[in-house]
């Protein structure tokens, strides 16, 4: 691996390409950074010993040299872009509003391609143990690859001398003879360049003026950014960190909030649905055009405590903390949870007022009284004033025919059927049945004496609220800053360095930035006004 | 030569931690994915609910139910595939029953008539208890109906089914969870 010794003196760490102290090009090591054909020299990591470049010898070398490749990194990145981007071909499971199971879905849905965007787990991507390998494994390549890179090329930077060999002088981008130039040129181009805030050392003559080197460090405060963000995402994988859970509430009713384990709970006082008035001057003519338009959806709500500590399934004592209105960006917050308005159902049944009558009374005139099904809990009979009794044989809070029965399929009444027996107040043991359904009204022998039908319903509405505790922002936000500050501090500082070589004529000049070429001309360029140093050839350009 | 040993320790360690990490971070969301909190091999978690077809009791608790196999399935009178493995329950309950296995059916409708109505209808004997909150179907992290749990006599978590039985696997998850005579 070359001889590791400088003929300067110093001793450099093996496989390293320019000397850490004199920046001379180490014998047998010129190919790692393709220096061999060229005449200038390949500046990046200041050509210091990268180890995955040079180690490779148990298992543990050859993981880790794998991850500490950029090649590697650039790849892992690309896949994560490609299957991300295929990621968004279908719609995902979790916004998938279908009742169908995912693994019927995405074939009934899209055939043969469906089939195989769900097998391969892109239905639910950020769930797939593929895709959360490919990013551990670039967060792998982060940590690895920058250590391999900041660890030679702090020490590189820390051991630089200003006496340089003349190779790397020579063999520099900008680069020139001043041997015309005297001392006190020398001298007045050091005093310009601290007016230029250049730092300057000094060894036997020989000069360093460097400036802004921290901006090399952008790179990895960029990636130690990334990596905290990736560390927050993943702990959004942990209930304590993170909880977003849906919550349907009917007015009137108290439920236990999602995520909380039954310590909270939530009262639906009132839901409603405001709009913009359209006798109001202001939006009279935008309305006329638009139709109605919502300004408000709003839930009334009272939170409370669970004070008593019985079993899960037992009726709470719950304390009142807290009471307010929930708003579309206006949640409530109760104990880092937020309740928002996400959703409503307008017009839930609630619960329905009946009446008999005989059926051949055109007038339908009551035969003693009214009764009022509740919907929710329905009384299993009814007796009315007159003594008549009502039983419900069959209830179906939400009608529907399967197969040619009458089934219910959902526990709420939002489309609520009855199978009723009326009972003659003179025949007690001869009911009368009938089927009561929103828009029927049947009777199945056609020969009742009395009729069954509607005389008022209540209705209420039903609110939708997504429940969410995220304590993962702030670890978001943290690493989106670091990741910024990176990203400025590498951005917009040059890291630039001059170096001057006292020769027996006059001396010699070697520049070198990272970045911005032309500003390093343009700031070499007022430093020697005023000088008889000539300006610097740039040699990349010279080539063309 | 120790600088090397050095560095391949920092290097094991590091990467060991890192795998870790991953390996903890892709378990983590392939379970929480399922949403099984509750998890085969876990206690069973108490509750206590009212009775709907036991006279002399007016709430049961699991605790109740120590040292016996446990079956319990989370149903709801408008869900079909809960319709059709109710008659086996029936089917093998008395037997069962006499070998310490109590099934006990957790209801989730909101109306007590409609659950009384499919008791007549389907004479079921085992003890069956109403969860219309659905606060026990929440701890028990049940999504889809019907779902059973079948626990042990030490209060474990053998088996947990998302959807019906057929009577074949039924017998054979009560048979796991009999205690020894």
């Amino acid at each position: 691996m070359g001889n590791r010794t400088c003929e300067c003196g110093h001793v450099n760490p093996k496989g390293t390409v320019l000397c850490e102290s004199c920046g001379k090009p180490m014998e047998g090591n010129q190919h790692i950074d393709g220096n061999e054909p060229n005449k200038l020299l390949n500046m990046r990591y200041d050509g210091s010993a990268r180890r995955s470049k040079t180690y490779n010898k148990t298992f543990v070398d050859k993981v880790w040299n794998f991850f500490s490749s950029v090649k590697v990194g650039v790849w892992l990145i690309v896949l994560v872009l490609v299957a991300s981007a295929i990621g968004t071909i279908y719609p995902q499971e979790m916004n998938n509003q279908s009742p169908l199971p995912a693994a019927q879905y995405y074939v009934e849905e899209y055939g043969i391609t469906g089939k195989i965007y769900y097998q391969l787990g892109f239905h639910d991507l950020y769930g797939s143990w593929w895709y959360l390998l490919l990013v551990a494994g670039l967060a792998i390549s982060l940590v690895i690859a920058s250590l391999d890179r900041v660890v030679p090329l702090y020490r590189s930077l820390k051991k630089q001398k200003p006496k340089r060999h003349t190779t790397f002088m020579q063999r520099q981008r900008l680069f020139g003879k001043a041997e015309q130039a005297t001392e006190q040129d020398k001298e007045e181009m050091i005093a310009n360049l601290k007016k230029k805030r250049y730092k300057i050392t000094e060894q036997e003559g020989h000069v360093l003026a460097e400036k802004g080197r921290f901006s090399r460090w952008g790179p990895y405060v960029n990636h130690i950014g990334l990596i905290i963000f990736l560390m927050g995402v993943m702990l959004r994988s942990v209930p304590f960190m993170y909880i977003d859970e849906t919550l349907w509430v009917r007015e009137g009713e108290t439920e236990p909030i999602p995520g909380t384990d039954g310590q909270y709970y939530i009262e639906n006082v009132d839901f409603f649905v405001e709009t913009y008035d359209e006798s109001d001057p202001r939006f009279k003519d935008a309305l006329e055009q638009e139709g109605t338009v919502v300004s408000n959806y709003q839930t009334d709500a009272i939170i409370y405590e669970r004070t008593d500590d019985g079993l899960p399934g037992v009726e709470p004592e719950l304390t009142k903390i807290q009471e307010g209105a929930i708003q579309v960006n206006n949640p409530i917050k109760v104990d880092g949870f937020g309740l928002y308005q996400t959703t409503y159902q307008l017009n839930e049944f609630k619960s329905m007022s009946f009446k008999i009558h005989e059926t051949n009374d055109k007038e339908e005139k009551a035969i003693g009284g009214e009764f009022t099904i509740d919907l929710m809990n329905p009384e299993s009979e009814y007796i009315l004033e007159n003594g008549m009794r009502v039983e419900i044989v069959s209830y179906f809070p939400e009608f529907d025919m399967e197969d040619g029965e009458p089934v219910s399929v959902s526990k709420y009444p939002k489309n609520p059927a009855f199978v009723l027996n009326v009972y003659p107040p003179e025949d007690p043991n001869s009911p009368e049945t009938s089927f009561l359904a929103i828009g029927a009204n049947l009777d199945p022998e056609e020969n009742n004496q009395y009729k069954v039908s509607i005389t008022n319903f209540e209705t209420r509405d039903v609110t939708g609220l997504t429940i969410t505790k995220d304590r993962t922002l702030w670890i978001l936000a943290l690493g989106g800053l670091i990741f910024m500050i990176g990203v400025v501090q590498g951005m917009y500082w040059p890291h630039r360095r001059i170096w001057i070589q006292p020769k027996e004529q006059g001396f010699w000049l070697a520049a070198h930035t990272n970045k911005n070429w032309f500003g390093m001309k343009k700031e070499i360029q007022q430093v020697i006004e005023g000088t008889d140093v000539p300006m610097v050839n740039d040699q990349v350009e010279q080539e063309q | 030569m120790d600088k090397k040993k050095k560095r391949l320790i920092f290097r094991s360690v590091l990467l060991t931690i890192m795998v870790l990490m991953t390996v903890y971070a892709v378990y983590t969301n392939l379970t929480s994915d399922k949403k099984a909190v509750l998890q085969v091999g876990d206690e069973a978690p108490n509750f206590e609910l009212p009775t709907m077809n036991i006279n002399n009791k007016e709430t049961l608790k699991l605790e109740d139910y120590k040292g016996q196999g446990v079956m319990l399935n989370f149903w709801a009178t408008y869900c079909g595939p809960c319709k059709e493995e109710m008659p086996y329950m029936q089917q093998l309950y008395p037997a069962y029953k006499e070998k310490g296995v109590e099934i006990i059916a957790i209801n989730l409708d909101k109306s007590k008539l409609v659950v009384e109505q499919f008791l007549d209808e389907y004479g079921l004997t085992f003890p069956v208890v109403q969860d219309t909150t659905s606060e026990v179907m929440q701890l028990y992290d049940v999504g889809a109906l019907p779902a059973s749990y079948f626990v042990g006599p030490d209060g474990k978590i053998e088996h947990k089914i998302i959807g019906a039985l057929t009577l074949e696997n039924l017998e054979g998850y009560l048979q796991d969870i009999t205690p020894e005579s």
